[in-house]
């Protein structure tokens, strides 16, 4: 059932506070501890607060499975793809391409406390976004079908 | 009452044996670390992040990583494929 | 005594997960109690890799240079996420099992036949 007013206010206020800490999380994931499992994890919580304000039949109609699906196959491929990619520079599988080149996360860091950077990181950025992607949609998928096995109208 | 006197006793032994197994271990000075050493001195120019635990799971130990998303992957696969399969269920034995 | 508090920890947790997967009916009760286990698995690995004062890896903003070793977190990292996805599937496969034989006594589900 729906909650009263102020619950879903809150909820409205809430649901892209954590979507941003989430992706924080998700993003800095090679300057601080975190990553992407644990930023995944933490934006399917929002989908939980959401079911929970509003009712499981109204967050039905507009987060619907298949997206969230193909969500989590995106990441899955986003993932082998970025590690495919090292056979176009003639190395294994896995090498780290991006690291200490001139490019898109590449500035080279030396041994040593410093005070982080965000450029830099090789493809482990890439990697993480990929995976957080795949978590997110797996987890709320899961919580949706789980929901939907329920006979009485709980919530 | 028996098998309760049976349950207990096995419980104390086996408390006995893991508590006398973790009392003599030597908690806090790990004996081999030499794998961990190169990956703290190296990991900043071979990776270039500043997150070791990060450059291990990624980077050092990809392999792993791989394995554990396909696992994910077809264990929600496999969520999936069983609540369709109950409501089709339904379908079927209502007709 | 005291010194050891993570491994007595590991213990308590095993023997009690022990219990829970031999003894109880219930068949979600056996799940979770499979839950207890591996999380008692995860915690003495991670303790595995403590070193005396060391500080978590992370070279950000370190306050000392000894830390702690990487390796065994990256290991129960793994485990953690697969025992999410072992624990949904199960979890599931009890819903499903409860809507065709209308008990969760593992009694019951053993003798009936479809």
């Amino acid at each position: 059932m729906r909650m009263s007013r102020i619950v879903r206010t809150a909820a409205d206020i809430l649901y892209p506070t954590i979507l941003i800490f989430g992706l924080y999380i998700i993003a800095h994931g090679h300057l601080t501890p975190g990553g992407g499992f644990q930023g995944g994890a933490v934006i399917a919580t929002a989908g939980a607060l959401v079911i929970v304000a509003y009712s499981y039949a109204e967050v039905r109609e507009w987060l619907s499975g298949k997206v969230l699906m193909g969500q989590e196959v995106i990441g899955l491929v986003g993932f082998i793809g970025v590690a495919l990619i090292a056979f176009a520079f003639g190395q294994v599988f896995f090498f780290n391409y991006l690291n200490a080149s001139g490019s898109l996360f590449g500035i080279p860091v030396p041994y040593g406390i410093n005070a982080g950077e965000l450029n830099t990181g090789g493809f482990v950025p890439l990697m993480n976004f990929a995976v957080g992607i795949e978590v997110w949609g797996g987890l709320t998928l899961v919580l949706i079908y789980m929901l939907s096995g329920l006979e009485k109208e709980v919530c | 009452m028996k098998k309760m006197l049976i349950v207990a006793a096995s419980l104390l032994i086996l408390a006995a044996f893991f508590g006398v197994m973790a009392m003599t271990f030597s908690f806090g000075s790990p004996k081999m670390t030499d794998m961990d050493d190169y990956f703290l001195r190296h990991g900043q120019e071979q990776t270039g992040t500043n997150n070791q635990c990060t450059s291990v799971t990624f980077d050092f130990r990809g392999f792993d990583t791989l394995g554990e998303s396909t696992v994910l992957f077809c264990a929600i696969i496999g969520v999936a494929l069983m609540f369709r399969k109950m409501q089709a269920g339904d379908e079927h034995e209502n007709e | 005594m005291l010194w050891n508090l993570p491994l007595i920890t590991v213990v308590v947790l095993t023997l009690i997960g022990l219990v829970t997967v031999l003894l109880k009916k219930n068949i979600i009760k056996i799940l979770l109690g499979i839950n207890i286990l591996e999380s008692a698995v995860n915690l003495f690995l991670v303790s595995l890799g403590y070193r005396e004062g060391g500080v978590a890896p992370i070279f950000t903003l370190a306050p000392s240079e000894l830390m702690v070793l990487p390796t065994p977190q990256a290991l129960v990292l793994t485990s953690i996420v697969i025992g999410v996805a072992t624990s949904a599937l199960v979890l599931s496969f009890a819903m499903v099992l409860k809507k065709k034989y209308g008990t969760v006594d593992i009694n019951e589900i053993r003798r009936l036949h479809g």
